[in-house]
């Protein structure tokens, strides 16, 4: 028996890393009392994974992590519960039973995520934004007219030109910022700062001397019948 | 949405932003406009060391039980947000409300360790806060002490405005009542600090003369304020049961070296160990009731949703009802993927039936602290752990399937002589010879002996006080021999050694023992550059040598020089209820080898029985 827990992540939370979100729900099974299932052996580990890590300094208002439950909860109460123990910062949105189906878990499922990228006055606070410049409009469709737009991946142990283009699947102004449909999970996975790099190099524009804050909106799996279209992970898989 | 005290460029540059943005399930947050009193309890290590001590806990819950109080934490910033904070000038903040320290009432400061002196200075330095107590005027915090350290607290005397002696479970409401009476009349700093010194347990360095005799020692130590008692009383929870107790402590995001639910389930120690400390500061041994212990450890759990539970104690096996408790946390959470962390227990059949249900024998390993190699050395410290006991508990374990043992001792004991030392490297083979006794197809694969030596340390208040220390070059010499011995050894293969840096210990000796003047040379190391001198990456002995230097400060006064039975020590004027003469009586008894029963076995008459609690009263109730 499994279920996928929507929150947001929001605030200063945003400080909090991926593996100490981790911590922390771990942590809050046990305080809302969810009947959790456990792996066996000496040192039993909750049955739990998340969907997609989000990086340090980044909001969002579609995480997810499933979990395997070990006995029945109605999902408005397992809400309610988690709630009441959650900190200001992080709010179950949802909780939704999802098939066994291993191929179904979220971490497996994740093809893409959206983020809205604001433009801030400056690095000091991520609550003071500022508008797009206006001729930014149609730097982004220049930007995302071009056939190719190669960029170097660092990884800890070299480092590689990608084509990162097919990976943008959206990229638009979109009155309040930027906003971004990105390829995400095992297969293809690519982060926002990334983009924005490439744009401002595209722009001429040194990457430092505008500071961005990045908002992720939601992560969506592909829908099993028509693989072109992206559906929030809370609407994929679900019983 | 609370604001934080750093900006986002800055938490996004430093190291585990977590240590300071407050929020923790748990952490209390009040109205400023409300509370009478904002304390800022302060641990002066960094966030993960300061979240582990359960001290604070316990002082926190309390202190937020009280409508007109906020209690707020404050740990010292790692390195590199220091430098940021210095260059910046943003001052130091409390976690939960992000205000300056420097607007607070109070700042508590627990002092666990030595090597933290410099830390206070910064925490101090960054809070805005005059570092000498006698610069304060009524703008900033009342500036206390407490925690183990506080029972020599001359070195640190100038940078205190009080210190608490005792446990914080007593007199802390009374503190703040005077300081909140004080505040209503309109009183200075100075009225509030002379109402405090009629207080129990409380003293008030500023009001007290030290004179010293040409050798340096002191002359006198008295009180120069009419309000200032010449001697303070250690203050004691007599009923720990019947006490404070986080029922809901603060969970960390982040990891933290003590990342679980802690049942104290006894203070202080009925052993008598003379080199041990808290073995006489916390006389007479108090225990908890197992049934409250129980109802804890069900709250603590679920309000923490922490994962693992501990047990603390100076000498969990000599708690009366040990065997019941572990029974029932096993029983009770083993199922729900509860870790149960065992503390290190005497090796027995109980206690090896037990590790054998909670962990795995095959990764874990067994821990002695025989504390010396030779018996003779043994019944000096009068640690009541023979060879006999040591091998025939490793023996069982063996056969168990365990084939870790951990080993701790001491070297640089009072009396030491090079076959003590050299003992210890033969305890350590007589142990794997013992499990290579053991048929081969039984026993699993290759024994691992590890052994630690520190460095024996006099502390105040135990029957070493009067102990001479050695010098550095000494204790390196002490431990090649020991290194050289094992390498002698039968199953040197089996065996590893290591020991405890020299140079803090000789730093650590003299501030242990220390006196006023040393305030001094903390205040140089500190301007010097010295800041967490605990953590090996960032000690600097040779700031340290140049601070002593600097300030014509003689280390061998404080480790090297004999003291006389008659001496005045610093820290006289306080009373732990354990006398000077029985200490001076088991001193005596040590330089005699003789050992001294403990406190179930025989009433030795230290002086705690005056505090009729706990193990005094034990066979009168």
């Amino acid at each position: 028996m499994k279920a996928r827990i929507k929150f947001r992540k929001y605030g200063v939370m945003r400080f909090i890393g991926h593996l100490d979100v981790m911590r922390f729900f771990q942590k809050a099974m046990r305080r809302a009392g969810i009947p959790i299932a456990f792996t066996g052996g000496y040192s039993p580990h909750m049955i739990m994974s998340f969907a997609q890590p989000l990086g340090v300094g980044v909001t969002s208002d579609g995480e997810y992590l499933d979990i395997e439950l070990k006995e029945e909860i109605d999902a408005l109460e397992a809400v309610r519960r988690l709630n009441e123990v959650m900190v200001e910062g992080i709010e179950v949105v949802n909780f939704r039973r999802i098939s066994d189906e291993k191929k179904n878990s979220g971490m497996t499922i994740v093809a893409a995520a959206s983020y809205r990228v604001s433009l801030l006055e400056s690095s000091r606070s991520a609550d003071i934004t500022r508008a797009l410049p206006p001729d930014w409009d149609g730097k982004i469709d220049a930007f995302m007219n071009q056939d190719s737009i190669v960029v170097l991946k660092k990884t800890k142990r070299s480092e590689m030109e990608v084509d990162i283009k097919p990976m943008i699947y959206q990229m638009r102004e979109d009155g309040e910022g930027i906003y971004l449909f990105l390829a995400a999970g095992s297969e293809q996975n690519l982060k926002p700062d990334l983009v924005m790099a490439a744009f401002m190099e595209f722009i001429g524009k040194d990457v430092a001397s505008v500071p961005f804050h990045y908002h992720r909106t939601d992560v969506y799996a592909r829908q099993a019948k028509d693989k072109d279209t992206f559906i929030p992970l809370d609407a994929a898989g679900v019983l | 949405m609370r604001k934080l005290a750093l900006n986002d460029e800055i938490l996004l540059k430093i190291e585990k932003p977590a240590r300071y943005i407050g929020n923790e399930v748990n952490s209390v947050m009040k109205d400023p406009e409300k509370v009478d009193i904002r304390f800022a309890m302060c641990f002066p290590d960094v966030y993960e060391i300061g979240m582990s001590h359960l001290g604070i806990q316990i002082l926190y819950d309390m202190f937020n039980r009280r409508d007109d109080v906020w209690c707020e934490r404050v740990y010292s910033p790692w390195i590199d947000l220091d430098q940021i904070m210095r260059d910046e000038h943003i001052p130091l903040f409390a976690l939960e409300s992000q205000d300056p320290v420097r607007e607070f009432d109070f700042l508590g400061i627990t002092i666990q360790y030595e090597m933290c002196y410099t830390n206070i200075l910064q925490v101090l330095d960054l809070s805005g806060i005059p570092l000498h107590a006698c610069d304060r005027d009524d703008s900033v915090p009342i500036v206390i002490g407490g925690g183990p350290c506080t029972y020599n607290p001359e070195p640190l005397a100038e940078f205190f405005d009080l210190f608490y002696i005792g446990d914080g479970e007593t007199v802390y409401g009374q503190l703040l009542d005077a300081y909140k009476e004080t505040k209503a009349n309109g009183g200075s700093r100075k009225d509030f600090l002379e109402k405090a010194a009629e207080i129990e347990g409380i003293y008030v360095p500023g009001f007290y003369d030290v004179s010293y005799k040409e050798d340096g020692t002191i002359a006198s130590f008295v009180p120069v304020n009419p309000h200032a008692k010449s001697t303070i009383q250690k203050q004691m929870v007599v009923n720990l049961t019947d006490t404070y107790y986080p029922k809901a402590p603060v969970v960390p995001f982040i990891k933290v070296t003590q990342d679980r639910v802690v049942l104290e389930i006894q203070r202080g120690c009925i052993r008598g160990c003379r080199f041990c400390q808290a073995g006489m500061l916390y006389r007479p041994t108090r225990e908890r009731d197992v049934e409250t212990l129980k109802q804890y450890a069900y709250q603590m759990l679920k309000n923490t949703g922490h994962e693992e539970i501990s047990l603390s104690s100076l000498s969990s096996s000599d708690y009366s009802q040990l065997k019941e408790l572990v029974t029932f946390l096993i029983e009770e959470f083993k199922g729900e993927g509860i870790n149960i962390s065992l503390p290190s227990l005497r090796i027995d059949a109980f206690s090896l039936d037990v590790m054998g249900q909670v962990q795995d024998i095959r990764k874990s390993s067994l821990t002695f602290a025989p504390e010396a190699g030779s018996q003779r050395m043994r019944d000096v410290i009068n640690k009541g752990l023979t060879e006999e006991i040591i091998l025939d508990g490793a023996g069982q374990a063996f056969e168990g399937g365990w084939n870790k043992v951990k080993l701790y001792f001491m070297l640089g004991l009072p009396t030491e002589t090079e076959e003590d030392m050299k003992e210890i490297a033969h305890l350590a083979d007589k142990i794997a010879r013992r499990y290579y006794e053991i048929p081969k197809e039984e026993r699993n694969g290759k024994c691992q002996i590890t052994t630690s030596t520190s460095f024996f340390i006099p502390k105040p208040f135990t029957p070493f006080q009067w102990a001479t220390m050695y010098s550095n070059e000494e204790y390196i010499a002490r431990a090649a021999i020991v290194k050289h011995e094992f390498q002698e050894q039968l199953n040197r293969k089996s065996l590893k050694y290591h020991w405890h840096d020299a140079e803090v210990t000789v730093l650590e000796g003299v501030f242990a023992r220390g006196d006023r003047k040393l305030s001094d040379v903390i205040l140089e190391a500190y301007r010097l550059g010295c800041i967490y001198d605990s953590w090996t990456e960032s000690f600097d002995n040779e700031k340290w040598m140049k601070a002593f230097e600097n300030t014509g400060t003689d280390i061998a006064f404080y480790n090297l020089r004999k003291r006389d039975v008659d001496e005045i020590f610093p820290w006289d004027f306080i009373d732990i209820g354990v006398t000077k003469e029985f200490l001076y009586q088991e001193w005596q008894r040590a330089l005699k080898g003789e050992v001294t029963p403990n406190c179930r076995v025989k009433c030795s008459g230290c002086g705690a029985m005056r505090y009729k609690g706990g193990v005094c009263i034990e066979s009168k109730n």
